[in-house]
């Protein structure tokens, strides 16, 4: 299963060389899910139709948007927002909704990357998500 | 050696569930099943089993709980019956595609509509492709032997498989017979300590269950459930002969009556199979060369074995406790002509449709199907492949056995 995912930005080279897939045979029994945190090598983030675009700057650091975001997408540091990860960030905008401070608004993804260019558009806050989303680390 | 008491089919399945103690139960009762529930709910309150009884509010939760126990890591198990495996049905394939060591014993009944509480196969044989192993027991005693013999067959690394053990409905599940109780230490023993693989609740070693699978993985899983159900023969036939030594009592995965010198035979399941053996003494006392083919392990099915084991007779008759209507048969009877069907020897073959909604099968009805067979055997055209037994009116449907049934009486047979 892992082999058929995309790339993920903070995952090892040897994660991501490319596989064989097993064959029937070298499955593991019943589809079970022998590594622990794999979903975080999973991008969701391409789902997504709007990102939330955070004003940092009016930002009051309550932390709402990491408790009620359902991805575990907001990276927080030192008990301070941080970024949005938005390798896994949905665009549910859950957190837009109930930021207190306004701060986070909902941008359509195709509008952004045509303002921004698609290169950038992974930028914001993606860094080494899996140390800081909690997953395994490397 | 054990116990001899009077049991019903179902209190026999309880008993066997008391001395099995598994970890978890989760229940709901429906008629014909619901003793068994009831007799192990007073085995728990009187604190005879060590197991966490949850009394579900429906049978999608039975097998819910049973799956997500069973995913934790304990020996979980549950019984139904008809409706009630009809509510299951979206879990039963989770249970087996998890592949889930779980063991459910089920009275089989009639489906709804019309309502009807009374034994026919059309439940389980409905579950035939969801993964289950499927285990037909003609008696009391062998729905106990067979129960406790599950907890080994579903459990074994080269199968993992769920495992239903089927019983008639009222015929077994509610009639008394004397049934031979092993002792509580021999079966302990017997279904030993559960090994559970990939247990949920070991937090050392963390797994997910129940993970999205798309086209690239999921043909793959699925093929290797199948390789489990093809490893299960074996399992079956080593499970049997390891019972037999601590009982005195062995199953086959079919068991022959008179078969392998016979001329003309019946394939049953479940305890028409009773029926038709007495019907085969009287025939074999008056020269008939007629014989029985019980078949217990619906899944796996025996296909080269009973090719093997049937392939010298002249005729045969299939007999389906259930109908799949607008297909060429019964679902039996489907499955073994399509056995024959690389057989170079292969007996001609007719189908009957018998006992649905718990209509009685007698030994007269079982008599006109050897006569028809025998019609066959000498030479006669198959007129009917499919017919039903004991059935009222109709055009052609029943007249076969009606009228077998009227030669069966003149020609003096019991009637
Ligand atoms: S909810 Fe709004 S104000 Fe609170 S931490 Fe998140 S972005 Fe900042
Ligand atoms: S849009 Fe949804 S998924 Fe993305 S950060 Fe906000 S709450 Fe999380």
């Amino acid at each position: 299963m892992k082999s058929e995912q995309k790339e993920n930005p903070g995952a090892s080279a040897k994660a991501v060389a490319p596989k064989e897939k097993p064959g029937w045979a070298d499955v593991p029994i019943g589809a079970v899910v022998l590594e622990a945190g794999c979903g975080v090598e999973y991008e969701t983030g391409e789902w997504r139709s709007e990102r939330p675009v955070v004003n940092t700057d009016k930002c009051i650091n309550c932390l709402f948007c990491w408790v009620f975001c359902p991805d575990g997408a907001v990276i927080v540091e030192n008990e301070k927002f941080k970024a949005i990860d938005y390798y896994h960030c949905k665009g549910c905008g859950i957190c837009s909704n109930e930021c207190p401070a306004k701060v986070i608004t909902m941008v359509e993804e195709t509008k952004f990357q045509e303002a921004n260019g698609e290169a950038s558009a992974a930028v914001q806050g993606n860094g080494n998500i899996k140390a800081k989303t909690g997953g395994k680390g490397e | 050696m054990g116990k001899l008491i009077a049991a019903t089919g179902n209190q026999a399945v309880a008993q066997a569930m008391r001395q099995i103690d598994p970890h978890v139960v989760a229940a709901y009762p429906i008629t014909p099943q619901t003793d068994v529930v009831e007799e192990f709910a007073s085995f728990v309150s009187d604190g005879l089993v060590s197991t966490e009884f949850v009394p579900v509010e429906s049978e999608h939760s039975a097998m819910s709980t049973v799956i997500g126990s069973s995913a934790a890591g304990v020996r979980a198990m549950t019984a139904t019956s008809s409706q009630g495996l009809a509510l299951m049905w979206e879990m039963l394939y989770i249970a087996a595609g998890l592949r889930l060591p779980i063991v459910m014993a089920v009275a089989n009944r009639a489906l709804s509509a019309p309502l009807n509480i009374h034994g026919d196969q059309s439940d389980s044989m409905g579950a035939r492709d969801s993964g289950w192993i499927q285990l037909y027991c003609k008696n009391q005693q062998e729905a106990y032997d067979t129960l406790i013999q599950a907890i080994r067959i579903a459990e074994h690394k080269d199968v993992r498989l769920p495992v239903m053990v089927c019983y008639d409905g009222f015929i077994v599940s509610h009639s008394l017979s004397g049934v031979t109780l092993l002792d509580d230490d021999k079966v302990k023993a017997f279904v030993g300590k559960h090994v559970p693989l990939y247990p949920l609740l070991d937090s050392k070693n963390p797994v997910s269950y129940g993970g999205l699978v798309l086209f690239d993985f999921y043909f793959e899983f699925r093929r290797q459930m199948v390789d489990g159900m093809a490893r299960a023969p074996r399992v079956i036939d080593e499970v049997a002969m390891e019972f037999a030594e601590i009982s005195g009592r062995h199953y086959g995965r079919y068991e022959k009556y008179k078969i392998d010198d016979a001329e003309i035979g019946v394939v049953v399941l479940g305890s028409a199979a009773s029926t038709s053996e007495v019907v085969v003494d009287e025939l074999r006392a008056k020269g008939i060369k007629a014989g029985v083919m019980r078949l217990k392990s619906l899944r796996p099915f025996p296909r080269e074995e009973l090719a093997k084991e049937l392939g010298h007779l002249k005729a045969l008759a299939v007999l389906d406790r259930a109908d799949s209507p607008g297909a060429l048969g019964g679902p039996v009877g489907l499955e073994v002509r399509s056995a024959f069907f690389e057989s170079e020897k292969r007996p001609k073959l007719i189908n009957g449709i018998y006992g649905l909604g718990g209509r009685d099968t007698t030994p007269e009805h079982i008599a006109s199907v050897f006569y028809s067979l025998q019609k066959i055997a000498e030479g006669g055209k198959v007129e009917e492949p499919l017919f039903y037994l004991g059935l009222r009116g109709g055009k052609d449907d029943g007249r076969q056995s009606e009228a077998a049934i009227a030669q069966a009486r003149a020609a003096g047979q019991r009637a």
